[in-house]
């Protein structure tokens, strides 16, 4: 054993990568059939600057190690945040201990050797610049953002805060045919979440935030927190509205959840356990044409962008839906070869247990219209702007989420609405978005224009 | 083996370690600091199409530094225990305050503890064998109930999670928490038509409590049960009606529609609809609602909370009336209010923060079959899956899992998961009756809260509110509930 894996230091860097392929070896020579590792090392920062104070202020870095071991067709991991020897050695050994006692599943394995490897280039995913501002310059970010938010409006006279965050991570993945992959990963955003109060002495609240890799790419303080204000005041004097069957627009923010939706739905692990309607429905019209799907790990500087999944296959652009039929699941190994097809290099992989299916950067293609050409073309019916809870039935399709946001009126948006529902079926659903916005824009991973979906019942009075 | 001293004996560590890392923590001024440490080893094995696919385990252990001063709180971490690394950590806190030094108090004094999850057997050392048969069991049972039954997933996992909390006040505090729980899902299936089912429990047990009334077969089988009869399910249908919540799991109701909106942090900050409502009336008469962490057993329950608190059993509502808040050591002393011991954190990386533990309505008076037979038109929802609240309008949700109409005083037809939505301040006062049928959640609840996972349990008796909103596709036409 080198003495290199007894330091604990700043030259962590480099120890990560010897790190990761000196304990795949040390679960070889113990016994294992193949091996795979991943240590991850990442610190945050973070402050919330309430009514213009100081609130809380909080700094640190930690790392982790996980390691997935084989015996033969039999699988277990382990994970641990102690490096020392003994703790190395003691993961190592109930990684092996553990593989003893699960099943023998034939489809088990890390990808074959000749489809392992890392997009080369700069993928744009790491900025220090993210932590180029002093201390006090980080929470005057807070500061502004949140002050921007009360000086907006007299309504405006309480806040949960103006918060500014950074992170940067790296991870290291080693696997037994030899791969060795790295890359690192910087964040950064502002956000303010004001409350306003309306005569009657009832409060609303709502937020806005600006997310980015690179500091100077972050939305202004001033614009994020006059963009909050604005959104928590339209929703001051919200009613209810009576139970019926309207046109239903989802906003840019709220519309990339039904995209999740899509994305639960033609992950691997549903598909081959027929736990999602789209089971075995690859080549099938699902959707509209003009629904276009894509799923692409390889934009550069993208909240979905990495130059390896999580089992060490480069990324890929997967059309997921063109012109609504169904071209593409989105797979891992494991759930590529029980559905025998190639996996589509979305392994998301944790610390610890099997790997599960993650998104890239994913999107649906947008359309020619503006949000306010769509709402336009409405003389009764509701803009969501929230969702609250998570009603969505993936097996039979079943969707019923409580709501809140304005109502349309003469293709123009009226007064808020709160306290209503709204419901309907996926697999009617798909079909039914009427009209896609020209807005897509990149708030995480999964983005969305602003859409229009008919027949779906809004439950209120 | 006797868990108490655990980080002594495990890291060398003195008590004049953490009397210089106090110090160091209050370098820069402050009134309060403490220091949280956490090991934490978990197990978790998962059976899907009748194989072990995957069993993992796990160890995470750090120390948490935080720094109080006036109402600013400074916060940092380190998975290193090493002495320079959390000294680092405590002067990284200390920035939030900017004054001379202050002295913690000298000696730690460590109140009398209760005792809720003795474990002498802790599951985390138990034979991993002896899981994996729970797990297959599980499976089995699940396919056993009903040939339409295609797909099972079951898994266990459980955690022994040792912590030390000491505070410049002389607080001390350790505890050996255990957590243990099963879940079985099921997808039933015929031609074009497939449910799905879930089913799980546990709590801060061993391994013996599965041997016992809570067996892999009693999940699995309700699991089961849920998806076969999810197959015949009708459209839910919309718009407000009577809605009658059977008993236990629902109690997620009091979690969204009160529980939330009365964490002292919200109330302080003004942030909550409950503001300023202490005294005021906010249920019908009929509803008592509690928040006790010192229940036995329970996954909700906590021998102290996470800033060294003895927990308790907090009247939050009593007959009505608004009785007091949830609150931590920050929200005690900036309101002046009792701290009620339920200062909760996910993990040491994180700030504690008011948290419920376990919350519940006692029971009534009522009959549930009286409950039942009084509603003409409405659901009876006896299993959800989970909710959410906005606690500034006081707007809240809970999803069905498992509900029937109610047509002239009886149960009839299944219907699909709908979601529920009502506004907190006033849901309760709604409440026309209330069962003398209390019971709590088997042991599955998680809640989250400014990004922060914890362990809670529910509980209600059948209850009957008079009007809520349900979030079906099915319009009620005059005469008749659905077409």
């Amino acid at each position: 054993m080198t003495t290199q894996l007894e330091t604990r230091n700043a030259k962590l860097e480099t120890d990560l990568r010897e790190l990761a392929q000196d304990i795949v070896q040390q679960a070889m020579a113990g016994g294992a059939t193949a091996a795979e590792c991943v240590v991850r090392e990442g610190d945050e920062f973070s402050t919330l600057v309430r009514l213009g104070q100081v609130e809380t202020l909080k700094e640190s870095g930690s790392k982790a190690i996980g390691i997935r071991v084989f015996n033969g067709k039999r699988a277990a991991s382990t994970y641990s945040s102690d490096f020392s020897r003994s703790g190395l050695d003691r993961m190592v050994k109930s990684a092996l201990e553990l593989a003893k006692i699960t099943s023998e599943d034939p489809y088990a394995g890390i990808p074959d050797a000749s489809q392992l490897g890392s997009l080369t280039g700069d993928l744009d995913l790491y900025h220090a610049d993210v932590y180029s501002l002093p201390g006090e310059e980080r929470i005057n970010y807070a500061r502004r953002t949140e002050k921007a938010a009360l000086d907006y409006d007299p309504r405006i006279k309480n806040s949960e805060g103006g918060s500014f965050d950074a992170a940067t991570g790296h991870k290291v993945l080693a696997n037994s045919h030899g791969f060795v992959g790295e890359y690192r990963r910087s964040y950064c955003s502002i956000a303010a979440v004001p409350i306003a109060q309306a005569e009657d002495g009832k409060m609303q609240r709502d937020y806005w935030f600006s997310v980015s890799r690179r500091l100077g790419k972050l939305e202004s303080p001033e614009e994020v927190g006059k963009i909050a204000a604005q959104r928590t005041l339209r929703r001051l004097g919200a009613r209810k509205v009576k139970t019926t069957q309207v046109p239903v627009v989802f906003d840019q923010m709220i519309a990339p959840s039904i995209l999740d939706h899509i994305f639960e739905g033609v992950n691997g692990d549903s598909i081959y356990r027929g736990a999602s309607f789209l089971a075995g429905k690859l080549g099938q019209k699902i959707a509209g044409d003009q629904i276009t799907v894509i799923d692409d790990g390889t934009m550069p500087g993208g909240f979905g962008t990495s130059p390896f999944d999580g089992e060490g296959i480069p990324t890929r652009r997967t059309v997921v839906i063109e012109n609504g039929v169904l071209k593409s699941y989105l797979l891992n190994t494991y759930t590529a070869k029980k559905l025998g097809l190639q996996t589509t290099a979305n392994a998301a992989r944790g610390l610890a247990g099997t790997p599960g299916i993650g998104p890239g950067n994913y999107f649906l293609q947008p359309g020619g219209k503006t949000p306010q050409q769509i709402i336009a073309g409405i003389s009764d019916g509701l803009y969501v702007t929230e969702f609250l809870g998570h009603g969505v039935n993936l097996v039979t399709g079943d969707y019923s989420r409580g709501a809140s946001g304005l109502w349309i009126s003469g293709g123009e948006l009226t007064y808020p609405v709160e306290e209503i529902t709204v419901g309907g079926n996926l697999k009617e659903m798909f079909f039914n978005i009427s009209e896609i916005g020209n807005d897509l824009e990149f708030r995480g991973a999964i983005a969305c224009p602003t859409i229009r979906i008919d027949g779906l019942t809004v439950g209120g009075e | 083996m006797d868990k108490t001293r655990f980080f002594f004996e495990h890291y060398g560590l003195t008590e004049r370690d953490l009397e210089r890392y106090l110090a160091a923590a209050l370098s820069a001024g402050g009134e309060y600091a403490d220091l949280y440490f956490e090991y934490l080893s978990s197990t978790s094995l998962m059976v899907d199409e009748s194989m072990v696919k995957s069993a993992s385990q796990g160890i995470s252990a750090g120390c948490g530094v935080r720094v109080i001063a006036g109402e600013r709180t400074g916060y940092a971490y380190t998975d290193d225990l090493a002495p320079e690394r959390i000294l680092h950590a405590a002067r990284t806190a200390a920035l939030i305050a900017s004054g001379p030094a202050k002295t913690p108090s000298v000696g730690f004094q460590q109140k009398a503890a209760r005792s809720l999850y003795p474990v002498t057997l802790p599951s985390v050392d138990a034979e991993i064998t002896a899981k994996v048969e729970l797990v297959m069991r599980a499976d089995a049972a699940a396919r056993a109930f009903d040939p339409r039954i295609k797909e099972v997933r079951a898994s266990y996992a459980d955690e022994l999670r040792n912590i030390l909390v000491v505070g410049s006040d002389g607080t001390y505090a350790e505890d050996t928490q255990p957590l243990a729980r099963m879940n079985v899902g099921c997808i039933a299936k015929t031609d074009g038509n497939s449910a799905r089912g879930n089913s799980g429990g546990g709590g801060r047990v061993a391994l013996d409590f599965f041997f016992g009334e809570k067996t892999p077969e009693f999940f699995a089988r309700e699991s089961a049960r849920q998806a076969i009869l999810q197959l015949d399910a009708r459209e839910a249908p919309a718009g407000e009606m009577e809605v009658v919540l059977g008993p236990g799991w629902p109690g997620v109701l009091l979690h969204e529609a009160v529980g939330h909106g009365l964490e002292a942090d919200f109330n302080r900050k003004h942030t909550s609809a409950f503001a300023g409502l202490i005294g005021k009336r906010v249920a019908s008469e009929k509803c008592t609602v509690v928040d006790n962490g010192t229940m036995p057993w329970r996954r909700g329950s906590l021998n102290v909370d996470d800033e060294g608190q003895p927990t308790q059993n907090t009247v939050l509502i009593e007959k009505g009336i608004l009785k007091g808040y949830l609150s931590d050591k920050l929200s005690s002393r900036l309101m002046g209010v009792a701290d009620t011991g339920n200062g909760r954190r996910e993990s040491y990386e994180h700030i504690p923060m008011p948290r419920m533990t376990n919350t519940y309505m006692l029971s009534g008076e009522d009959a549930p079959e009286d409950i039942i037979r009084s509603v003409k038109r409405g659901v009876y929802a006896v299993n959800f899956g989970g909710g959410q609240v906005d606690i500034t309008n006081g707007k809240f949700v809970f999803s069905a899992s498992e509900a029937y109409l109610i047509e002239d005083g009886q149960i009839t037809a299944p219907i699909k998961g709908a979601t529920l939505i009502g506004n907190g301040p006033d849901v309760l006062t709604r409440v026309s009756m209330v069962g003398n049928d209390l019971k709590l959640d088997e042991g599955v609840g998680t809640c989250g809260k400014d990004g922060q996972s914890v362990p809670v349990g529910v509980g209600i008796p059948t209850i009957k509110v008079d009007r809520l909103t349900v979030g079906g596709t099915a319009r009620k036409d005059a005469g008749s509930f659905m077409q």
